[in-house]
Formats: structure tokens, C-alpha cells, sequence
């Protein structure tokens, strides 16, 4: 038996990669064999501008690039744990599945969530594929979340971690039950308190390493940038293309420099400084439009959700109650889910919630578990 | 974990008997080759015998030959050396699509810095057409520059036919001999070469040490500026022991080349064989009749290259994927790709290449493991599965 950790070079993969490599040394039999794989998943050089660094002979940025320096930090602690390490270039399935759609989002009036896409496409199931062409017969993250089998039904259960500040179980309500099947999250059991304790006991090279915070492939942290530098990089045409700025009742109020540069909610950078304060509402991509109005105008009840899985199944015209978040760090909130043909959801919320944003995700809990979760679309 | 290294392309393991000549440099006769005294003569000795051991190794005078750090920095400082001195205000180079990165690449400042470049194209066997060098020469070239053995697939180019060109033209003629010195006979005069690139850890010498061959009378700009050393080819303070090591090298290569050729050949078409008698889908590339006896390169229909190296790796076998040195990179190798290999083919290509440490032990064990690699691999390949269902054996349809 052998496993495949897919590790970063941060805290949580490499302790998960430690706990993996002592089960495997203080197990008498039915040890498995553990081997450390970093995804290479995008070329920070690729758009040298966004680095702010001067670009040297041969196109080369001479500045630190963080996806180099990552994959340094995760060799490191294979090395130190004595494991098997290899680096596996995912660069064009990632970009067909992650930043595409992240661009064609923006593009389309939504605030996509790479993340997401990036676990179901590529950390799931690109990396099982890569984990079982190797020979290694499961796979295992650093994510906190837990996997659990339903015995009466059989079927895998998919729960949030121990740790209530670190849900990542929001990020992969995509995973199928195959994938959850051959999966194991090490540090579900845990806080982020006790993986940076047990990485400082072991002396982890990374166990100091600070929590990455931004979207991997946009460093500089603006993706409006990205996306500029993404669409002058494939010779797309720039969609910045102006717009009005209407009220919820239709009034043109000022003109945008393209949607793109929106999100629901958003206060900030309307070019309008007078009386209340105006939010953006929704964006229409067909008028190219940017709708804005007050703070509640922005609380709704019922929107739909397209591409649905389903961890725990509902079938066409059922329904149920579950606890629902709409992006990563909303608290959920009671709601009815009814389940349509097609992938598809209504999710009404029993009290309107603040800002429900077309591209997030919009996930389904009961309890701790994740029963389900799609692409938010249509708000009402 | 029988551990097998099929990867002598990349580089070489030491011979023990290489390390026991340099180890004495390293510690008692650690002088500096400059200096007066004894300690320097004793360096200075060292030097000049390992000087006559790769001029004999090449057929060339001692006088003829520079220490470099390596291939890369041999191959830099020929043909930036040869350009730089040449007289003429346009200049031009003749090269191939198949050469190593250290000389395309520097082919590639020299266009930048307005000397004209002509990639010089090869056919699916990856051997040149010496009349396509000729059609590509100028009044104004000033070098041509192609290399001895392919690093990809071992095939030998013919640089006879392109060195007597190069002779009536009087046009300077370069070859980066990395991957030929030490494993098929390398003569300067009958390849009429006037620089020849080689390094010291392709032949089963240390890392970090090379020569460059330079006919007498070749006006050459030095790369770097220093001190007097090399003739004044190349400054620095020489890495004593690494060209001891170098010479030591290139001695016992010298003194077993009939008997390696014939050998590691052996070795290289059973691998080869017992891979195509049992895995389909197998198609190997280069010219069989003009390869160095190491190499072979095939491609596996169905498979990602990156996770055969690791799978096989991880059962203890190693293999590559190309060059090392463009490894990580998800462009298809330029070789490859050059004798028209698909994106996915390329990708689909393993490079074994063995040297004098392999065994019929490890050909045995590399063939026991292979197949159900390839398999493993091929399992998960959606298209392997539907191909294999309808049985065409055409080309891979792998997006």
C-alpha cells in the first residue's frame, strides 16, 4: 500500500505528510508507504509584470517567485522526513480548469472561487490520476475536514474539521464518493493550534512558515491586474470596456470602466461620493451594467445554484433543510433546498442574507456535515 | 530496493579509480597550479598530465587543450569566443534545431546581439543532412556549430562530411562532443573540428570540470577576464582535482572504449528489445545504425513520461524524460518535436541511457518491472482504454 500527500510546502501538508510518514515507521504491519507530490500549477513568470520586479535577459523575473520557493519548502521536509518526493507539472490542466474560468467568471458579471474548482479539478481528481499512475492507491491533503462512512448506507460522508475556524469542507463540496473513498485528511481531527504545535515538536523546516492567504496564481494580490495581464497574455481583447452605473430603479448614475472590475457588495471605487452610501447590488453582463443601491437592497432570499453535488443525494423535487454559506467565511444560515432536474437548486434562506454573489459557492450543511453545494447563479 | 541507473545521459557516476587519483589533489597536493613553489608544481604536474590524457583521448596536441567548469561553459566560450573575434560587420552562424541548450541558447543572445542565426532542420531519423549545412553557408558565416551525439536520442551526426566543408570554406567549425567523449572514438583531425566542447562528468569523471579543444592558430575571445591561466583562454585558478579527474577519465575510457562499445551496446538492445517484445504501443526513435552505444529513447503510447519516471523511480529504476536540464518544463522536448514527434508523443518519451556500471542484472530487472508500469499508467488513460478496445494502432489521440 502506498499513499500520495500532496504537499504545498505550508505547515498544514507538511505536518500532514510528518503524522503520514510516523504511522508508516511505528506500524509493525500494514504500513503504507508515503510519497510526497507538489502540483506545479502555474508559472509565476508566465506574467512577469505582476511581479514588480525588473524582468532580466531571457524573459527570467529576478525577483523571489513564490510557487519556486514553495516547492523549495516542500522538498525541504521530504527530505527531512526521508519520503519519496517528486514534482508533478499540472500547469495546463489547471489553467484549462482554474484560471480560465476564474478570467471568464470576472468577465461574466461573477466573483468566481478558484479554490473550489482547483480541489474537484485538480487536487482531487487530476491527483488521484497521478497518485494511481505512480502506483500509490490513495491520496491524502492537508485540508481540515473529515471523511466519515455511513454504515447503514455506505456511502462517504464529507465533515468539517475539528477546528471551527478553519473550514475548509466549504472548498470541497465538489469531491465525488470515489474521490472521498480513496482520501484522508490527517489533520481533521485537529486545530490549527495543535498542526503548528506538533510541526514545531518535530522541527519541520516550514513549521514557522506563515499562512498563505492570497489566491496562488495572482501574487500580487489584485486580480483585476491578473485578469489584464491574462487576457493581454492570450490576445484577448481587454473587456474594459465602459458602462453605466444604474440605480435598483433604473437611473444612470455614472459610467464603470468595465464589470470586471465588481463585486456584489462593494462599496469602494463607484466614482460616486455623495449622499448615502451606495453598495453594487448585481451586475448585468448582457447591458454591461453595474447596479448599485443601498446596504438593504442588498439582503435576498432566494437564488439558484447550477452544477450541484451531491455528497449525501436528494433527488429531483425533494427538499431539505440545511444550514447554508454562500461564501467561505458567511456564518450559514438556515434555508430550504430543493432539489431540481439538471444539477440544479432553489435555496431559500429563512431570513434574507447580505450580498449573495453569483460565482461563489453556495454549500449545504447539516451539522457538521457537507451534504452538498454548487455555483451560486440567479438571485432573486 | 535494487536501485538501477539508466540515466548516464544526465551524468555519470565517479569510478572509484577516477576518485583515488584525484583524492591526493583534494588534500596533500592541494597547491595552487601558478605558484612557484612546490605545492604549486606539484598541482602544475597534476594539470599537465590530465592535459595529455584528454589530448590523447581526441587526438590533439596538448597545447590544444583549455580546462573549463564544464560543457555549457566550453560550448559558450566557442562560439561567443569565435563570433566575438571575427572580423566583418555582418556575421553569421550556422547551427542545428537538436543542439543541447547551451549552445541554442546562445545562439539565441547572438541573434539578439544582430548576428544572424540558421537553424539547420532534421528529419525523423535526427541525424543532420550535410547538404543542408552547406545550403545554409554564407559569405559572411563566421561558425558552424553542430554537436557530435544527440543527448536525447544518441544519434551521431555527421561531422566529417561537415568539417571538410567547413575546411574549403575556412569557416570555423564547433561541436559540442558532450555526449560522444569517451563513448565512441572522438578525433579531432578526422572530424575536422577546430573547438570541441566536452565534459568530465558524462565519462564517468567528476562534476564541475570540461575542456574545450581549440586548434592551433584559432583567434578566440576568452569568455572571462582574469589572470593568465590556460594560455589565456581562460582565467581562474585551475579546479586541480577535478582535472585530474578529467584526465583520469578520459584515460580509462580511452583504454576500454572497443570493449564498452560493444558491451553497453549489448546491454542497451536487449533493454530495448525486451521492452518492444513486451509492451505495445512501443515505437523507438533515432537512427538505429548511427547512435552511441547508450541511448535509446522510446516513445509509450498512452502514458504521461513525468509518471513513468516516477513510478519506475519509486521501484527503484531511473529513466528520463529527455534532458534534464529542461525537466519541470511542460514543453515538449525541442529534439523531439524537431524530427516531428506530436506534443503528446513527446510527452510520451523515455530516454534510457546506460553506461559502464550497468549490467545484464539491471536490464533484467528494468524488464521484470517495466511492463506493469506502462500498464499501471495505461490503466488510468481513458483513450488507452478505448483504443485498446478497438485495436487501432494509430497514432495516440491523447488531447
Amino acid at each position: 500500500m502506498s499513499i500520495a500527500i500532496a504537499m504545498s510546502g505550508g505547515v498544514d501538508s507538511s505536518t500532514a505528510a510528518a503524522l503520514l510518514a510516523e504511522n508508516n515507521s511505528t506500524a509493525a504491519s500494514g504500513s503504507q508507504e508515503v510519497v510526497g507530490l507538489t502540483m506545479q500549477l502555474w508559472n509565476q513568470r508566465r506574467l512577469p509584470q505582476l511581479l514588480g520586479e525588473e524582468v532580466g535577459e531571457g524573459g527570467r523575473a529576478s525577483g523571489r517567485c513564490c510557487s519556486l520557493d514553495d516547492v523549495y519548502d516542500a522538498r525541504a521536509v521530504a527530505n527531512f522526513l526521508n519520503i519519496p518526493y517528486y514534482v508533478i507539472n499540472l500547469e495546463k490542466q489547471f489553467e484549462a480548469a482554474v484560471v480560465r474560468p476564474f478570467v471568464d467568471g470576472y468577465l461574466a458579471g461573477e466573483t468566481p472561487i478558484p479554490c473550489s474548482l482547483c480541489n474537484t479539478e485538480i487536487k482531487f481528481a487530476q491527483f488521484l490520476t497521478t497518485a494511481r499512475q505512480i502506483g500509490a492507491e490513495r491520496i491524502a491533503t492537508g485540508h481540515y475536514a473529515r471523511i466519515r462512512r455511513d454504515q447503514k448506507t455506505g456511502r462517504f460522508q464529507l465533515l468539517r474539521g475539528v477546528d471551527r475556524t478553519k473550514d475548509q469542507a466549504y472548498f470541497l463540496f465538489g469531491l465525488t464518493q470515489e474521490q472521498l473513498a480513496y482520501t484522508d485528511f490527517p489533520l481533521g481531527e485537529m486545530t490549527k493550534q495543535e498542526v503548528r504545535a506538533i510541526a514545531r515538536a518535530r522541527h519541520l523546516p516550514v513549521a514557522e512558515k506563515p499562512d498563505s492567504q492570497e489566491i496562488c496564481f495572482v501574487p500580487t494580490g489584485s486580480y483585476r491586474q491578473f485578469i489584464d495581464a491574462y487576457l493581454a497574455e492570450q490576445q484577448r481583447p481587454s473587456p474594459s470596456s465602459a458602462g453605466e452605473v444604474v440605480s435598483t430603479d433604473g437611473n444612470v448614475l455614472a459610467e464603470h470602466q468595465g464589470i470586471q472590475n465588481f463585486t456584489v457588495g462593494q462599496r469602494k471605487g463607484l466614482g460616486m461620493a455623495v449622499g448615502e452610501p451606495l453598495y453594487v447590488i448585481s451586475l448585468d453582463p448582457a447591458k454591461n451594467r453595474v447596479v448599485v443601491g443601498e446596504d438593504r437592497d442588498l439582503f435576498r432570499r432566494r437564488f439558484q445554484v447550477r452544477e450541484l453535488n451531491w455528497i449525501r443525494p436528494l433527488a429531483a423535487g425533494d427538499a431539505v433543510e440545511a444550514h447554508v454559506k454562500i461564501r467561505h467565511n458567511h456564518p450559514g444560515a438556515p434555508a430550504c433546498v430543493e432539489a431540481h432536474a439538471g444539477s440544479e437548486a432553489f435555496v431559500e434562506f429563512t431570513e434574507p442574507q447580505r450580498a449573495i454573489t453569483p460565482g461563489q459557492a453556495a454549500v449545504f450543511y447539516d451539522g457538521d456535515e457537507v451534504v452538498g453545494g454548487g455555483w451560486i447563479s440567479g438571485v432573486e | 530496493m535494487k536501485r538501477v541507473y539508466f540515466d548516464n545521459n544526465a551524468t555519470t557516476p565517479l569510478a572509484p579509480e577516477v576518485f583515488e587519483v584525484m583524492r591526493p589533489y583534494m588534500l596533500e597536493d592541494f597547491g595552487n597550479a601558478s605558484s612557484i613553489h612546490w605545492f604549486g608544481q606539484r598541482a602544475k604536474a597534476g594539470v599537465e598530465k590530465a592535459r595529455e590524457q584528454v589530448a590523447r583521448l581526441l587526438n590533439a596536441r596538448n597545447t590544444e587543450i583549455v580546462f573549463t567548469s564544464g560543457g555549457t561553459e566550453s560550448d559558450n566560450t566557442a562560439i561567443l569566443g569565435i563570433v566575438e573575434a571575427a572580423r566583418g560587420e555582418r556575421k553569421h552562424v550556422v547551427t542545428t534545431t537538436i543542439e543541447h541548450p547551451a549552445v541554442l541558447s546562445t545562439a539565441k543572445l547572438l541573434e539578439k546581439r544582430g548576428v544572424s542565426v540558421t537553424y539547420v532542420r532534421v528529419g525523423s531519423t535526427g541525424v543532420i543532412d550535410p547538404d543542408d549545412v552547406a545550403n545554409a553557408l554564407r559569405p559572411e558565416t563566421v561558425l558552424i556549430s553542430v554537436m557530435h551525439a544527440n543527448n536525447e536520442l544518441g544519434t551521431i551526426q555527421p561531422l566529417e562530411e561537415i568539417g571538410r566543408m567547413a575546411r574549403e570554406r575556412d569557416i570555423y567549425f564547433h561541436t559540442d562532443a558532450v555526449q560522444s567523449t569517451g563513448k565512441i572514438p572522438v578525433d579531432v583531425e578526422k572530424l575536422g573540428v577546430d573547438l570541441l566542447a566536452l565534459s568530465a562528468h558524462k565519462l564517468n569523471g567528476p562534476k564541475g570540470v570540461g575542456a574545450l579543444y581549440v586548434r592551433k592558430g584559432t583567434i578566440l575571445r576568452p569568455l572571462l577576464h582574469g589572470g593568465h591561466h590556460e594560455r589565456d583562454r581562460r582565467p581562474g585558478t585551475e579546479n586541480v582535482a577535478g582535472i585530474v579527474g578529467l584526465g583520469a577519465a578520459a584515460e580509462i575510457a580511452r583504454a576500454h572504449m572497443n570493449e564498452e562499445i560493444t558491451r553497453v551496446a549489448a546491454l542497451r538492445d536487449r533493454l530495448e528489445a525486451g521492452i518492444l517484445a513486451s509492451v505495445p504501443f512501443v515505437v523507438g526513435h533515432g537512427d538505429r545504425a548511427h547512435r552511441v552505444p547508450g541511448t535509446t529513447n522510446l516513445t509509450f503510447d498512452y502514458i504521461e513520461g513525468e509518471g513513468f519516471v516516477i513510478a519506475m523511480d519509486l521501484r527503484g529504476i531511473a529513466c528520463s524524460t529527455g534532458s534534464a536540464c529542461s525537466s519541470g518544463s511542460l514543453e515538449p522536448s525541442h529534439v523531439l518535436s524537431a524530427i516531428g514527434l506530436k506534443p503528446e508523443q513527446a510527452r510520451a518519451s523515455i530516454r534510457f541511457s546506460l553506461g559502464r556500471f550497468n549490467t545484464d542484472d539491471d536490464v533484467d530487472a528494468a524488464l521484470k518491472i517495466l511492463p506493469a508500469v506502462v500498464e499501471q499508467l495505461r490503466a488510468v488513460s481513458p483513450h488507452y482504454r478505448k483504443e485498446a478496445v478497438s485495436s487501432q494502432h494509430s497514432a495516440v489521440s491523447k488531447s
